[in-house]
């Protein structure tokens, strides 16, 4: 039996669970004996010019070795988008957060003592804190670019674009910013060897691309640069490549003659790190009292923060705005603004949920408005399976897809029409709680960057076997899903499987991890580099068997070839054929880039209670399918959902990141930023649906965002649900209690 | 998250610490649980300059019916308040919220000392302790004084305990016969209440309805003249002062506490 399919605990796990991984400031490396510490000082203030930096009293401060400011630094600055980007705060500081100096010191103890006494003296102006601030464009983050706005596209809309529907809806719908928040805070260990290269030991999710940033950053060649990853503790999209602050840390490192570590605290992460969301998004949807849709316009304003270096987001949420929907006439347009606020990165979805969440709330609206159930009305204007290749107006190409059989699931498992039931009694009874479903039909885009992925599989002289992938898991259990592909095609036990990853001096070609790529795009190239090293080892094992290689067979319960029809006669095992073997013959790297993007789709019901009289939202139930096609390992297929789910139920309850008018975060700690709990959870209802892919090699397609993408809208639907009786048509989020009672009161007043 | 630098003093017996506190005044801080102060200390809002550990004071862990008080050691941790068989018996209310308190690690290690010299007024334990009708003990170089609970809380992080004074043993009566309640609202399990309700007998405490803890009085004085829980519920937001925070205005937490309290009422009368 394969063990491809099979729940198999993650060998990643024992390690973590017991003595714990080794992190970035666990590093015991003699070639960091002697480092230095460092912390930067960053801006509390979220727009002023700095008038004078006076780093004289730090300077005398115990153990400080040195402070750096943008006056010390030699190269040449940063890009973000279309503005240039210091690497430390320049004469302008555009984010509280934003790194204005380098302290370094010999004990990590002192960094904080020396860093209070760097003294900035600030000139305050005044701060964008906003959007409707940013669009305004009274003041301007980049003068020279004329703008706040960075980034337009699209907008040329048809005015008879709803001409012939009976009814149009439309809503301002904010998908707010959110942290990132991994476990694992950012975090880098950097040393010049004497051969005049700089090795990084960084906290990252792409160790190639990292090395691309720090080489352009610093001005030297990428093969002056090695970046190894220790354990990495989750990123989330907010550790892709590197942050500005590595090239930094590398400049300081060649400065000082020193090696040189870095550790963000957690009140610097929530910050310091990317923020994700951040989207302020116009829908209008219209049709006919039917339920059938005939137009859908999305109009996305992302907030880029202080340095707008990801506004791929707006655009690719415009991409995915008619989700899982057969609509004749979808229009978008995007704009892109920068704000005093901590710059914007992808975030677990990254621009996907944002799409999600504009159209499943606008189906929600619609159906309201027609006086249907949202589930109907979903079902009426789904993509059919016949139409797949299905081609959408917005350029997307999906591959396959059963949404209507997936959300009939879903409303089977969940006993939907006894909910409803349920929902209508307690109206009618005038009960203070109230019941609430919500639904959201999701497609997502996995792999969708376009690039490729290495892998490399070696047998080696004992019959073992070493995968290297370009790949960078950082918490997902990939490797364990590698190592059993490897062993079913292999028939070479898991234990005798090792992949490694994530040091750009073994496995120096690589895109990394993000955008729930890794299975389908860096599974795919192993899988290619295993056919090929089986293939040649079968050649070996008919010369052995002394029979034709059309006549050997692998037999992959065992790992030991021999002649067609004849099991039990002589066989030729792993080590036997590696014996045989020329140097380097059962060795394959391949560059695996015949993949293209997929599109995992899936259908989840949220049900809240909704105390009406204090406004508190309790989650009950979240049942979900989540169809990414075949599954390798369930246990880990399971814990991507798990954990998708929690965190997207998260930003639809509790999760945001919010600023005072003058650009101030005011929920900069964990006291006050509400990252959900298993105590906020239900035990949730998973349902299995695996429609297969044929664009990569395995027929996979990713689930690392999937569940977030979708549980978001279902729950925020659910909460608006609970409310309709009472004239609640709408309320953003996060769902939180106060705005729950306001939603509730401000219908009731409007009543 | 590294605090500015301190001298560190472990205190042996009650008179050691209360030697310490008198020799350092106002520089020195008694350090219990540590879960209010070294976060503070570790923001750098709080830096003092030597830190009295009274870890090893057991002579401060206890709890213990003395004929109808129930006396508290003032370091006696929230969960074993929480798990206590005399507190639960005679002081049900008080076990049960020291069972509310924050999460796990933070009942583990906090002292219920510890939070009520801390004077938050989104505190648990100081709203319980004033519907409990209770007394705090602190020593001193002028000797032991009991401060009622109604006196002790003065505003947000402020008590009349001087620098030199420790606290030591919490008081409060026996709460035979009378029915008990307490109502948290949080938005998730392991926040500060946004409004609290204790209730025991006909005595309602607020938690985070003004700088410091408070009584219910219009509501207990309506009760006590007869008047239906809904009716006294109305008025519980009375004489209070919520703080205004984005997350909730003044407005809502009144209507919380009016709520809140109706329920606790109801609970306590069951």
């Amino acid at each position: 039996m394969s063990i491809v399919g099979t729940r198999v605990v993650r060998v990643e796990d024992g390690t973590l669970i017991t003595k714990g991984g080794t992190y970035v400031e666990d590093l015991r490396h003699e070639a960091l004996t002697g480092a230095v510490h460092a912390t930067f000082v960053r801006s509390p203030v979220a727009h002023a010019r700095i008038t004078s930096i006076d780093t004289s009293e730090a300077l005398q401060a115990p153990g400080v070795v040195a402070v750096y400011t943008a006056a010390d630094i030699d190269l040449a600055p940063g890009q973000a988008g279309p503005v240039a980007q210091p690497w430390l705060a320049d004469g302008v500081v555009r984010y509280v957060g934003e790194p204005v100096a380098l302290v370094l010191t010999e004990q990590r103890y002192q960094l904080a003592d020396a860093a209070e006494l760097v003294d900035v003296d600030y000139d305050p102006l005044e701060a964008v804190a906003s959007i409707d601030a940013a669009l305004a464009d009274e003041t301007l983050l980049f003068p020279d670019l004329g703008s706040n706005v960075a980034q337009v596209t699209g907008g040329e809309f048809d005015e008879h674009a709803f001409d012939d529907c009976e009814v149009v809806v439309t809503e301002t719908i904010v998908n707010q910013r959110v942290a990132p928040a991994p476990l694992e805070v950012r975090g880098a260990a950097l040393a010049w060897g004497e051969d005049d290269r700089l090795t990084v030991w960084l906290s990252t999710q792409n160790p190639q691309l990292a090395r691309t940033i720090i080489a352009l950053g610093l001005g030297v060649g990428e093969e002056r640069i090695r970046i190894v990853t220790p354990d990495v503790g989750g990123g989330f999209g907010a550790k892709i490549g590197s942050d500005p602050e590595p090239v930094v840390l590398g400049w300081a490192a060649r400065r000082a003659g020193r090696p040189v570590r870095w550790t963000e605290t957690r009140s610097e992460n929530l910050t310091a790190m990317t923020h994700g969301r951040a989207q302020q998004n116009t829908v209008t949807i219209g049709g006919r009292r039917d339920g059938t849709v005939l137009a859908f316009r999305l109009e996305v304003v992302q907030d880029a923060g202080a340095y707008p270096r990801t506004l791929f987001l707006p655009t690719l949420t415009e991409l995915m705005a008619s989700g899982v929907y057969h609509f004749p006439r979808v229009e978008t347009s995007s704009k892109g603004v920068v704000t005093n606020t901590t710059p914007i990165s992808a975030y677990r979805g990254a621009g996907r949920p944002e799409a999600t969440a504009a159209i499943e709330r606008a189906m929600d609206l619609f159906a309201a408005e027609i006086g249907r159930d949202p589930a109907e009305v979903r079902r009426t204007n789904f993509i059919r399976p016949e139409e797949f290749p299905y081609q959408t107006p917005t350029g997307a190409s999906y591959d396959t897809g059963e949404y209507a059989a997936a959300l009939d699931r879903v409303l089977e498992a969940g006993g939907y029409h006894q909910l409803r039931a349920e929902q209508a009694r307690r109206r009618e009874a005038g009960e203070p709680v109230a019941l609430g479903l919500g639904l959201a039909a999701y497609v997502e885009i996995t792999g969708g960057d376009g690039g490729g992925e290495s892998g490399r599989v070696d047998v080696n002289p004992d019959g073992s076997l070493t995968a290297y992938t370009g790949a960078s898991p950082h918490g997902q259990g990939l490797g364990t899903s590698l190592m059993m592909l490897l062993s079913d095609q292999f028939g070479i036990p898991l234990e005798r499987i090792t992949v490694r990853h994530g040091d750009t001096d073994e496995v120096p070609t690589g895109v990394g991890t993000f955008g729930s790529r890794s299975l389908q795009l860096g599974g795919s190239a192993v899988r290619r580099a295993a056919e090929t090293v089986i293939e040649r080892a079968r050649a070996l094992a008919a010369e052995m068997l002394e029979a034709s290689p059309d006549d050997v067979v692998l037999d992959t319960d065992r790992g030991a070839w021999h002649v067609r029809g004849a099991p039990s006669s002589a066989t030729v095992g792993w080590a036997d054929v590696a014996a045989r073997a020329g140097d380097g013959e059962l060795s394959e790297d391949v560059w695996y880039d015949e993949g293209t993007p997929t599109f995992p789709f899936g259908a989840h019901l949220a049900v809240v209670e909704v105390d009406t009289l204090t406004g508190k939202v309790v989650l009950r139930r979240i049942v979900a399918l989540d169809d990414a096609g075949p599954v390798v390992n369930p246990l880990a297929f399971e814990g991507q959902r798990h954990g998708g789910l929690g965190q997207g139920a998260a930003q639809a309850l509790l999760e945001v990141m919010s600023y005072d008018s003058d650009g101030n975060p005011t929920t900069a700690t964990l006291a006050d930023y509400s990252f959900i709990s298993a105590t906020e959870l239900p035990d949730f209802e998973l349902l299995h649906m695996a429609t297969p892919t044929t664009r990569n090699a395995l027929g996979v397609k990713g689930i690392g965002e999937a569940a977030t993408i979708g549980s978001t809208p279902a729950v925020h639907n659910a909460v608006v649900d609970a409310l309709a009786h009472l004239g609640v048509r709408h309320l953003d989020m996060p769902a939180t209690p106060l705005r729950v009672w306001q939603a509730i009161n401000d219908a009731r007043k409007a009543d | 998250m590294i605090p500015a630098q301190f001298r560190y003093q472990r205190a042996n017996t009650v008179e050691e610490a209360l030697a310490a506190l008198a020799e350092h005044g106002d520089e020195a801080k008694p350090l219990a649980g540590g879960h209010s102060l070294l976060p503070l200390m570790k923001l750098r809002l709080a830096a003092p300059e030597v830190l009295v550990d009274l870890a090893p004071l057991d002579e401060l862990r206890f709890v213990r019916l003395d004929g109808d008080t129930v006396r508290i050691g003032a370091l006696t941790r929230h969960h074993d308040l929480h798990g206590d068989g005399v507190l639960r018996e005679h002081a049900p209310l008080l076990a049960h919220v020291a069972g509310e308190v924050g999460d796990q690690q933070v009942r583990h290690r906090g002292t219920i000392g510890g939070s009520l010299v801390h004077a938050d007024p989104a505190a648990d334990l100081a709203a319980a302790l004033l519907a409990c009708d209770g007394t705090l003990v602190a020593r001193g170089p002028r000797g032991e004084r009991e401060i009622p609970a109604t006196e002790f809380f003065l505003g947000p992080f402020t008590t009349p305990l001087e620098p030199d004074e420790l606290l030591t043993e919490v008081r409060l009566p026996r709460q035979t016969g009378r029915g008990w309640a307490f109502e948290k609202f949080t938005r998730r399990a392991i926040d500060w209440a946004i409004v609290g309700v204790a209730v025991c007998g006909q005595s309602v405490g607020l938690v985070n309805m003004a700088g410091t803890p408070l009584r219910a009085s219009a509501t207990e004085r309506a009760l006590a003249s007869g008047a239906p829980i809904a009716e006294a519920a109305e008025l519980a937001a009375e004489g209070t002062s919520p703080v205004d925070e984005p997350h909730a205005t003044a407005e809502y937490r009144r209507h919380l506490a009016r709520v809140l309290t109706a329920r606790a009422l109801e609970a306590a009368a069951a």
